[in-house]
């Protein structure tokens, strides 16, 4: 809680400097306006204007800082406009509605979920296959930590035209590419986990005889917790991104990435800031979630202190 | 044919996957080749039967190509080296080197080495004080979960569409991993060092240059690692908001949709080399610049 005032602080410097970019950001644009509604700009023609930077506009031009906010269509829209967007898509729109960004969300999440299911539960399996077999370890890990360096992303645009190209559309292409962003991070982080427990605690097990199912159960498995939700983190946010990238080069028509696309091909830039925040808002409670159950778990296993 | 195609695979799978177990279980498994070696066979297994299923089960081009058209496409499209009295290398004709100059060099790099530069300053300035350090970690470890390329379709807007937007976009991903790893790294002194400090009659720039800074280097290093990934994934989805016709990600979307997918993974095997480079030279140079930390030592 003695974070709190800080975080705070940050996020209204953040959200301070946001608010004053807005002025130089979107004068050209508003005294261009202004001009066709009849008021008095200085300098006259718009040509004249391109001379200025947004900022020595603003300063001859002070009565416009004002409707610099309220643009329709904003290079840079005000934080409150981009709050309102997301009120009226998000709350006041019917969800079945295709205007709705809960609609949109629902259709990313959905392939998010799927696929950072598929990928974990692949992730765990190949890890405790890696643990437990010398020639798989060998062969498989050194691929494994190679493939976080590269840009595994890039391949999006192309599973998806494959995997249309046999038949498979719509939600499952994006989530293979979900699952394979999840995948890697919990492979290396279940690795690690499952090889967390130390001689001292395999030799404990040994003089109880204990069977090498007993000792993955009761021991290898619960230590490799803390391991596993730190990856489930990084491997939620990273499914999230995938599913919201897969549907930006496809021209989908449902989902965040299209909302995103939609925005900007149209020239409405609200709808693009405001899915662009409802997919941050989607992610931070994903994050969020796995924090918590986090927490539960651990504190229900006795591994940190209440 | 199908029939031959899969117990074929399964064949290439068992011969591959018997060395490596006699690899893994022999007597040399702690020298250095063995360990380099069974990873290459798995590779090269792996590739065998991609070559192999394709060309067995007669798949289309359109929908996965060989191996070997890939390596084909890959050596036609590399700049080419001649050797006449001096060495010359042609880069003119070469659209993977074009690409690689647009994204990798010119995008991701400039962003990178910007993003670099105004969190590493950040981070010196927020350390000042404790306060903002406080608000800092947590801010920044959010804004690094979030899907912060969604913002390219805006920076291609105000930036226009050339490398400048790819690099502002590279730059605001990377910034946030290296702010939180620096600003962490700092903090990670122990009262007794920074009391010895003080003992020296040391103030704020002499402790900060002499003890804070090297003291975080391991931690920098590890957000300036994270972030060359993240340099390239930024670089190469912003060119799919828009690009001039030349670039890895324009390469990538133009070729998917001419079902030219040899030259899509052509470009993919580039962008994996140039990936795995950036973070090896970042890994380089920080085994050169923590020597002294416990995970480096040999």
């Amino acid at each position: 809680m003695k974070s709190l005032l800080p975080v705070l602080t940050v996020v209204g410097a953040i959200l301070l400097l946001w608010v004053l970019a807005v002025v130089p950001m979107n004068m050209h644009l508003t005294a261009d306006q202004a001009q066709r509604d009849g008021l008095v700009v200085s300098p006259e023609t718009p040509a004249a204007r391109q001379e200025y930077s947004g900022l020595g506009l603003t300063l001859r031009n002070p009565k416009l800082i004002a409707a610099t906010f309220v643009q329709e269509r904003p290079r840079l829209p005000s934080p409150h406009q981009v709050a309102v967007e997301m009120w009226n898509t998000i709350v006041l729109k019917n969800i079945t509605s295709k205007r709705s960004l809960v609609y949109h969300g629902w259709v990313t999440l959905s392939a998010t979920l799927l696929g950072f299911g598929i990928g974990t539960s692949l992730g765990i399996l190949l890890a405790v296959g890696i643990v437990y077999n010398r020639a798989m370890d060998m062969s498989v890990m050194p691929w494994a930590i190679a493939s976080q360096t590269i840009p595994i992303l890039a391949l999006a645009p192309m599973i998806i035209v494959m995997l249309g190209s046999i038949g498979i559309q719509g939600l499952f292409p994006k989530a293979i590419i979900s699952a394979y962003l999840s995948f890697f991070p919990v492979v290396v982080g279940m690795v690690k986990g499952l090889r967390s427990p130390d001689g001292m605690q395999l030799d404990l097990l040994r003089t109880y005889h204990a069977s090498p199912s007993q000792g993955f159960w009761k021991l290898r498995l619960p230590a490799s917790v803390p391991y596993l939700f730190a990856s489930l983190k990084i491997g939620i946010s990273a499914s999230l991104v995938g599913a919201i990238v897969a549907e930006l080069p496809t021209g989908a028509r449902a989902g965040f990435g299209a909302r995103m696309l939609v925005g900007d091909q149209y020239g409405q830039p609200l709808v693009t800031w405001a899915a662009l925040f409802a997919a941050a808002i989607t992610a931070a409670a994903l994050v969020g979630l796995f924090s918590l159950l986090e927490r539960l778990t651990l504190r229900r296993m006795g591994m940190v202190q209440a | 044919m199908i029939w031959a195609g899969i117990i074929g695979a399964l064949g290439i799978w068992a011969a591959g996957w018997f060395i490596n177990t006699r690899l893994a279980n022999g007597p040399q498994l702690q020298t250095r080749f063995v360990q380099i070696l069974v990873p290459v066979i798995f590779g090269v297994t792996l590739i065998l039967i991609w070559e192999w299923l394709v060309r067995m089960l007669g798949v289309s081009a359109v929908i996965l190509p060989p191996p070997s058209a890939i390596a084909a496409r890959l050596a036609q499209e590399l700049p080419t080296v001649r050797f006449v009295s001096t060495l010359s290398v042609d880069f003119g004709g070469s659209k993977l080197w074009a690409d690689f100059e647009q994204t990798v060099i010119k995008g991701a790099t400039t962003g990178y080495i910007i993003g670099g530069i105004a969190a590493f300053g950040v981070a010196i300035l927020a350390d000042r004080s404790e306060f903002f350090t406080r608000g800092i970690l947590p801010v920044g470890g959010f804004m690094a979960a979030l899907p912060i390329v969604g913002t390219a379709p805006i920076f291609v807007k105000w930036l226009g569409s050339d490398w400048e937007s790819k690099a502002a976009v590279v730059g605001v991903m990377v910034f946030f991993p290296i702010l939180v790893n620096t600003v962490a790294g700092l903090r990670d002194t122990t009262v007794m060092q920074r009391d010895l400090m003080r003992t020296y009659g040391a103030g704020y720039w002499p402790t900060l240059f002499k003890l804070r800074l090297p003291a975080a280097m391991p931690f920098i290093f590890n957000g300036l690692k994270i972030a060359t990934t993240l340099a390239l994934i930024g670089a190469i989805v912003a060119e799919f908001f828009g690009s001039p016709t030349v670039g890895m990600g324009f390469r990538i979307s133009t070729s998917v949709g001419q079902l030219a997918l040899d030259m899509v993974w052509a470009e993919i095997v580039i962008a994996a080399i140039a990936g795995s480079s950036l973070y090896g030279l970042m890994a380089w140079i920080e085994g050169r610049v923590t020597f002294w930390h416990p995970s480096q030592r040999k």
